[in-house]
């Protein structure tokens, strides 16, 4: 028998110490599910800094599971603010707190720029790169959407790629990202093959401002007022200027 | 020196306290072990130091956390806990060894493969470890299973760094020859 060591007296704590010490100090969230059109069943988790995460799982165990994983806190089943979940009902994605301890400050920043996409309309990438002035960091943006913890509150399903393309989603892939925006009132389909044709703004030949094609006020100027432009310089050198609600250019 | 986690469990100890049971929480438990009655005890002391923890850091200024030697003052209030329950239950402290095969059976490791203790000779060990002096047996864990420096060991049993120092050698000393006697060598550590 070889010789014995009095280190090999060290050993790890089980997997539930953690768990359980953080449960008896309180610091746990809490979660409820609920029915979405068009996701299916959602898990929204809060504690007292705001709402934490949302996400989809076939059960509840899983969903415990992964926050444990993810998150180093326990989650347990009971109340989140009433207000988010009627944003989230709602498509609304203002009016609750959120914490974001965790995410890094550029991908907050990202995030924060996204939460303020309204509803049935969006953005690219490098739009929101531009918002938070790192224009260059487009590719960055696009792991802060991947990585969104709070996917829906913060909607970065209205976050599309540069050419138009509906690009990807994490909470349930492409399709799901499709009925999301169809559900807002966007038909994406739409906007792709305005994108396939070169379209990148409309403008309106009355006010002479150029819109991003999913912009509320695009989409309600007539038909035979719209002017289609394939770039930001191209609307520029027409005269238009840069509507101040979806700031195409600067 | 500050420790980089106690900065943070000053500034927002709800965040940064997950961090702080991560970090220390095998050295707590495998502590907590030796000094006690077995795993079951084991996970109670653990999990009650760090209640404890939590609420002394609650009512502490953040100077007095920044100044923290987390591990070592998680396994003082172990060790502390640990004498406490022996004291209550008025009788020597009952350290039992820990049964491996025994503790299999009753309670399966589901977790990493890691914390099962598996070897007959870490029985052996173990059991050869409760044989000693409370005083002996405190000083080699907090030593070599907690891997603390002497000062903090000096700190946390409240007796001059000498007196540890040799409670640790003599301990060892006995531990090896309670193992010699089962066949078993004791490896020299420093």
């Amino acid at each position: 028998m070889g010789p014995v060591n009095v280190r090999d007296l060290r050993v790890a704590a089980p997997p539930t110490l953690s768990f359980s010490v953080l449960e008896r100090v309180g610091i746990f969230d809490t979660y409820t599910a609920t029915e979405l059109e068009p996701v299916g069943v959602v898990y929204v988790a809060s504690n007292p800094r705001g709402v934490s995460h949302v996400d989809v799982a076939p059960d509840p165990d899983t969903f415990e599971a992964d926050f444990w994983r993810h998150f180093g806190r326990p989650v347990r089943r009971g109340k989140v603010p009433a207000a988010a979940l009627r944003a989230l009902e709602a498509g609304r994605t203002t009016g609750f707190d959120v914490d974001l301890r965790g995410v890094g400050d550029f991908h907050r920043e990202a995030l924060t720029a996204a939460r303020h996409i309204p509803r049935g309309e969006v953005r690219s990438y490098s739009w929101v790169a531009r918002e938070i002035h790192r224009e260059r960091a487009v590719r960055a943006v696009g792991s802060a959407m991947a990585q969104n913890p709070i996917p829906l509150l913060i909607p970065c399903h209205r976050v599309v790629r540069n050419d138009g393309r509906i690009g990807e989603y994490g909470l349930g892939g492409p399709d799901v990202k499709r009925r999301l925006l169809r559900h807002e009132g966007l038909e994406p389909a739409e906007l792709e093959r305005l994108a396939a044709r070169g379209v990148r703004l409309l403008g309106s030949d009355t006010t002479r401002i150029s819109c991003l094609p999913s912009c509320h006020h695009a989409r309600r100027t007539a038909p035979r007022h719209l002017v289609e432009f394939a770039s930001t310089d191209a609307a520029r050198a027409a005269g238009y200027r840069a509507c101040k609600h979806c700031r195409p250019f600067e | 020196m500050t420790d980089e986690l106690c900065a943070l469990l000053a500034e927002d100890l709800e965040t940064a306290f997950p961090t702080l049971v991560r970090t220390h929480q095998d050295a707590v438990f495998a502590t907590a072990l030796r000094c006690s009655g077995g795993w079951h005890d084991a996970e109670d002391l653990a999990q009650e130091t760090f209640v404890r923890a939590h609420r002394s850091l609650l009512g502490w200024e953040a100077q007095r956390i920044r100044e923290l030697r987390p591990r070592a003052w998680l396994c003082t209030i172990v060790v502390n806990l640990a004498r406490n329950r022996a004291r209550d239950a008025g009788r020597r402290p009952r350290v039992v060894a820990f049964d491996d095969a025994r503790a299999h059976a009753a309670d399966p490791p589901r977790g990493p493969e890691a914390w099962a203790e598996r070897s007959e000779q870490r029985g052996q060990l173990s059991a050869a470890l409760a044989t000693l002096p409370a005083a002996h047996r405190e000083a080699i864990v907090l030593r070599h299973v907690a891997g603390l420096g002497y000062a903090e060991i000096a700190q946390a049993l409240g007796a001059p760094v000498g007196t540890v120092k040799a409670q640790v050698h003599r301990g060892l000393r006995t531990l090896a020859e309670v193992l010699r006697a089962q066949g078993l060598t004791l490896e020299e550590v420093s």
